[in-house]
């Protein structure tokens, strides 16, 4: 919310500085966002009038304008504003003056005709963001004067920025309360007398009891005039807020808005069918806005209606064709209690965040319509004349809440805040916000005022001494704690040790979005509907990830694309794996692997990684964890090369995968070569065996190597395998030393080369020991796998 | 004269041996068993008596002089050897080393690492939870009714069955308590998100959530530890602290705390407050008997002012040559 300065100082006026002002609302929780002039800086700016303006000779766009400032000169001066017309007052810059920008004005000629000094708009001047025209005074205003004193430009436009809870603070009376508080010096409302009575007109007016409508109050002015403009120190004002001056019917209601924080409403009288009905919308019932669109409205939206058909949506806008107009005579004003309930949601949902709708969402004080029509008819008549009807009302009963009594104990004061506030700063804080007290035996009883929907409990209100009195009051303090020894299970690897081991081993940390477009997830997991979001930033993020490598993928193209050629990338975090109508959150660790086996050297250069150099990471990472036997078994994956995949398992429940990228998808993605990707579940990996010690044998070990030839498709774990189940409890380990294939070996064989060694835990073997150990194996293998020696 | 003269000749052999195998050669020559001089030793025996003393003294000399020239070569010929193999061994030590050079972790986990390292240090311990949670997680036990104003504050994604991406971390708060009597002290790193994306917006960020429950936990307290927490992540003492009135509707007093470092600009960094009444309600704790404070803090919005980034995207960007910086 935007507002003036100076008119909050009518108000409260503490001796501070603006700054202070700022810094005490900000401190207060009223979040100051901006301050600023009311006015640009400017000079030499005065009050002038044109006395004629005549068309340009040589533009078509341009007028000539003879303008009076009051010193007895009249000034030739050229304008292209449409507005420029005779009679109008404007500012006038003369010769000499400086306007905002430090641009200064000069004699100068437009296309041939001399022009002395320039007529301004407001957004020359900075009294607006924008403006389409001149700013046109009233056509009184004194020629000559200098405008910061003609408009009271030594004010400041503050903007707060406020929290849901604080509805109470949308008015300049909702924050002059808070500076009364804060400064603990009285407030001072404007004074002004209730118009008289001089006709006895009302209008029939219903409320159907389910609507949000708690109280609706009215009054019929007849007789106003049409063809007044609204003063100079009401469109001032509005202006400081934020509001445009529209009429000085509507211009009222936005300013009785302003000053006490009640939304009203103006409609011409004439134009009203029989009588106000405020009631559900039926569905699908339109209304054009006074915006100009036409609207569809929901069954859960309160419209305020005539016999005719909607006239408004409740709290939100007023209708088109039953607003005030130039030729309006008869208006009847508006000022009713929408519940919050009733109006929540709707300003999205119509896309309407009108100041109404912002005040009625967060609770507009209940006490305080019939005021605001007094106040509203009041201002209105002393501007345009007119007979006053009496006030209406009607309560809808149901709706209108009680305020309760909250207890507020001096002991839970205390203990809460680690401070204790003398009894006189909660009386002063807690009155000042209109807050009624009575004390107790243990401390008070607090009645809040109709203002206040947000203080219901006693926390509440020690809130409201806290921040008045001050954060910045209260002792910073550290609570008594007794340590205790951490219970964290050894048996527990910590993430971070996880995350180091891959640092440690040349791997970059990623953080990728858990939401993926829909279309490449399905590349990666095509059996898999992922799940979407109802409300996605864009499609390309549309749906939650069931995978790591899809994000991943991403970083790797980008960063190919930024000329980043060695990417080694690791992830963790949760996937999202729908199973029936559950979904299954499973914390994971993902990698990527498109690089170098170690990066250009001068001494000669790697090849490229490849699924063993990727294995070694994936054991590294296994053997932190050793919470089981892990198995790679020859598997198959939708997003992995068929030839180059494992299923990783530990003890044979699926772990993890690992594997080379499927080539369709290597030339979907457009890579060079297919990069390697695992996945491995952090829970495995996070649990960990404690170490057990066995006793060594204190003997020499043996090895003796074997090469054998077996079948191309014979596996190397089923060949270890083989060789453990046959050997003798002596063998100790078995090293894979050489694979080959190739010249000497007959095609469709592979020669295989072990390291064994043996060795027994209570002699040093013999060589007849380590011969039929030898002779056991080889007769495995062969009887097994049929493997033949090779010589 | 047989011995000098045998003893000039292999002096002057071992000053002409080029290297240890020559010298050697030299040695085993007169010194080996069929040596030359090893003869003349036992052809003393054909010597009349009275020569056979002062000759035999004779050749020992002669013997024990040539061992002390060969043992003065061999060291010469070792120190020269040394340096010939120093002086062809040389390096050049300014060429880079062989191997992978180490990757790193991403400044988000830097930054998540090290609030927990400075809360472990108060006893908190680190408590997860899930990101696809239900409204009475992320909402209705936080006290945010469906109608509260507040959720318009969220920019909550849905899933249009009841589900949603957190919007917070403080659903980690509901699940722990709900399992777990006080006191309590923990902290919750994660995931949030937020349907929101713009310059200073990313759809996801992360969250710190801290929560202690205790007995008279007082709202001094949350000042007196976010105090010093800011003071210990910033490492240094000319960090100070400002606590703003705000509103959560979980928290009862609510304060947004912002820094100021050297005298600069308020900066905002985390929202705070005791825990709401209607919070313990939900989760069964006796609000009469334990008070709490929570807060949660932004980890981008840290690890921004910490290391100086200045856009907030370039976190999930996952571009190289940002991460490496943090390495």
């Amino acid at each position: 919310m935007k507002f003036s300065e100076a008119w909050v100082r009518e108000w409260v006026n503490p001796p501070v500085s603006s700054d202070e002002l700022a810094e005490q609302l900000t401190l207060l929780g009223l979040e100051v966002d901006d301050i600023a002039a009311a006015g640009g800086e400017f000079e030499g700016v005065v009050v002038g009038r044109i006395a004629s303006a005549e068309q340009h000779p040589d533009a078509d766009r341009l007028r000539v304008c003879q303008v009076d400032d009051g010193s007895g000169e009249i000034h030739n001066v050229v304008c292209g504003a449409p507005n420029a017309r005779e009679g109008i007052c404007v500012p006038f810059a003369r010769i000499g003056a400086r306007l905002p920008g430090n641009f200064k004005i000069k004699k100068t000629k437009l296309r041939g005709v001399e022009s002395n000094g320039m007529l301004c708009s407001a957004a020359e001047l900075q009294l607006s963001e924008e403006s389409d025209g001149l700013h046109e005074l009233p056509v009184d205003a004194p020629l000559g004067t200098v405008l910061q004193e003609y408009l009271g430009l030594d004010d400041r436009v503050i903007e707060i920025d406020l929290t849901p809870n604080r509805g109470d603070c949308l008015s300049i009376r909702g924050v002059a309360r808070e500076l009364s508080a804060r400064n603990n010096i009285a407030m001072q409302p404007p004074e002004f007398t209730p118009v008289a009575i001089s006709h006895e007109e009302t209008f029939p007016l219903e409320i159907a009891a389910d609507s949000c409508c708690a109280n609706y109050v009215g009054r019929v002015i007849k007789g106003i005039n049409p063809n007044v403009a609204t003063p100079l120190w009401l469109v001032e004002k509005l202006r400081r807020c934020g509001i445009r001056s529209i009429s000085p019917a509507v211009d009222v209601t936005n300013y009785v808005m302003m000053e006490f924080g009640q939304p009203m409403h103006a409609f011409d009288l004439d134009k009203l069918n029989s009588g106000i009905r405020v009631r559900l919308a039926e569905q699908g019932e339109k209304i054009t806005l006074l915006d100009g669109r036409e609207l569809e409205m929901d069954n859960d939206t309160t419209m305020i209606t005539d016999h005719a058909g909607p006239v408004a949506i409740a709290g939100i806008m007023g209708g088109d064709a039953t607003g005030v107009t130039s030729e309006t005579n008869n208006v009847l004003l508006e000022a009713a209690l929408f519940t919050p309930l009733g109006i929540a949601g709707k300003p999205r949902r119509y896309n309407a965040y009108t100041d109404s709708a912002q005040r009625f969402e967060r609770g507009v004080d209940s006490g305080l319509q019939q005021q605001a029509i007094e106040r509203a008819s009041q201002i209105l008549m002393d501007m345009v004349g007119g007979q006053a009807g009496p006030v209406f009302e009607v309560r809808n009963d149901n709706l209108n809440r009680d305020f309760n009594e909250v207890p507020l104990r001096r002991e839970r004061l205390d203990k809460f805040l680690g401070v204790a506030v003398s009894d006189d700063t909660v009386n002063d804080v807690l009155s000042r916000l209109g807050i009624e007290l009575t004390r107790n035996a243990d401390g008070w009883v607090a009645r809040s005022p109709s203002y206040r929907y947000d203080i219901s409990i006693e926390e509440d209100l020690i809130e409201e001494i806290a921040r008045v009195h001050g954060y910045s009051n209260i002792p910073r303090t550290n609570p008594a704690h007794t340590p205790e020894i951490s219970s964290v299970a050894e048996s527990v690897v910590p993430k971070s040790r996880i995350q180091q081991a891959l640092v440690n081993r040349g791997y970059q940390e990623a953080v990728c979005y858990s939401f993926v477009d829909e279309k490449t997830q399905k590349l990666f997991d095509p059996e898999i509907n992922a799940l979407p979001l109802a409300n996605p930033i864009s499609a390309d993020m549309g749906v939650m990830r069931t995978s790591l490598w899809c994000g991943l993928s991403e970083v790797l193209t980008s960063n190919l694309n930024r000329q980043q050629s060695e990417v080694r990338v690791f992830e963790t975090g949760l996937k999202f794996v729908p199973q029936g109508a559950e979904l299954k959150q499973q914390n994971v660790l993902a990698g990527l692997v498109f690089a170098h086996r170690s990066p250009e050297h001068w001494s000669g250069t790697a090849p490229a990684a490849d699924f063993y150099d990727v294995k070694s990471d994936v054991e590294a990472l296994l053997a932190l964890a050793d919470s089981g036997v892990y198995t790679f078994e020859k598997a198959e994956h939708a997003a992995l090369h068929p030839g180059i995949t494992a299923r990783i398992k530990c003890d044979g429940n699926w772990v993890g995968w690992i594997g080379a990228m499927h080539p369709k998808l290597q030339k979907t993605l457009d890579l060079s070569q297919s990069p390697i990707l695992f996945e491995l579940e952090m829970s495995t990996l996070q649990s960990a065996k404690i170490p057990a010690f066995a006793e060594f044998s204190k003997f020499p070990t043996v090895r003796r190597d074997l090469a054998v030839t077996v079948d191309e498709s014979v596996s190397y774990m089923a060949i270890e395998q083989c060789v453990k189940t046959n050997a003798p409890e002596a063998l100790k380990d078995v090293k894979i030393i050489d694979v080959y294939t190739g010249e000497g070996i007959t095609k469709g064989l592979k020669s295989v080369a072990l390291g064994l060694i043996l060795q027994d835990f209570s002699s040093t073997l013999s060589e007849e020991e380590i011969d039929s150990a030898m002779s056991q194996i080889l007769n495995g293998l062969t009887a097994e796998l049929g493997a033949a020696l090779r010589n | 004269m047989q011995i000098d003269e045998l003893l000039a000749q292999a002096n002057s052999q071992v000053e002409g041996a080029a290297d240890l195998a020559s010298l050697d050669a030299v040695r085993v020559e007169y010194l080996g068993k069929k040596g030359k001089l090893t003869a003349l030793l036992k052809g003393l025996s054909a010597l009349p008596v009275e020569e056979k003393k002062s000759a035999g003294q004779r050749i020992n000399e002669a013997k024990r002089e040539l061992q002390g020239t060969l043992e003065t070569r061999l060291k010469s010929l070792e120190v020269e050897l040394l340096n010939q193999r120093l002086e062809s061994e040389s390096v050049d030590v300014t060429l880079p080393g062989r191997g992978l050079p180490g990757g790193g972790l991403h400044p988000v986990t830097r930054t998540i690492n090290r609030i927990s390292a400075l809360f472990a240090d108060l006893g908190f311990s680190i408590e997860e939870g899930p990101e696809v949670e239900s409204e009475y997680y992320n909402f209705e036990a936080l006290n945010i009714p469906s109608h509260h104003p507040a959720r318009a504050m969220h920019d909550t994604f849905y899933f249009g069955d009841g589900r949603l991406l957190r919007t917070h971390t403080s659903s980690v708060q509901i699940r722990y308590m709900e399992e777990n009597a006080p006191p309590i002290r923990i902290i919750a790193p994660g995931r949030v998100y937020r349907c929101d994306s713009d310059m200073t917006h990313t759809p996801m960020f992360h969250q710190v959530e801290g929560l202690l429950v205790g007995q008279d936990i007082a709202f001094s307290d949350l000042m007196g530890h976010l105090d010093l927490f800011l003071k210990r992540f910033f490492d240094q003492n000319n960090v100070e602290t400002r606590f703003r009135p705000s509103y959560f509707p979980f928290t009862e007093p609510s304060t947004e705390v912002d820094i100021r470092i050297d005298g600069g600009k308020w900066l905002e960094v985390l929202g705070s407050g005791m825990v709401h009444p209607e919070v313990f309600k939900s989760v069964g704790i006796d609000s009469e008997q334990y008070t709490g404070y929570a807060f949660g803090l932004g980890v981008e919005r840290l690890a921004m002012l910490r290391y100086g980034v200045n856009d907030l995207r370039m976190f999930f960007e996952n571009d190289l040559r940002f991460l490496r910086q943090f390495n």
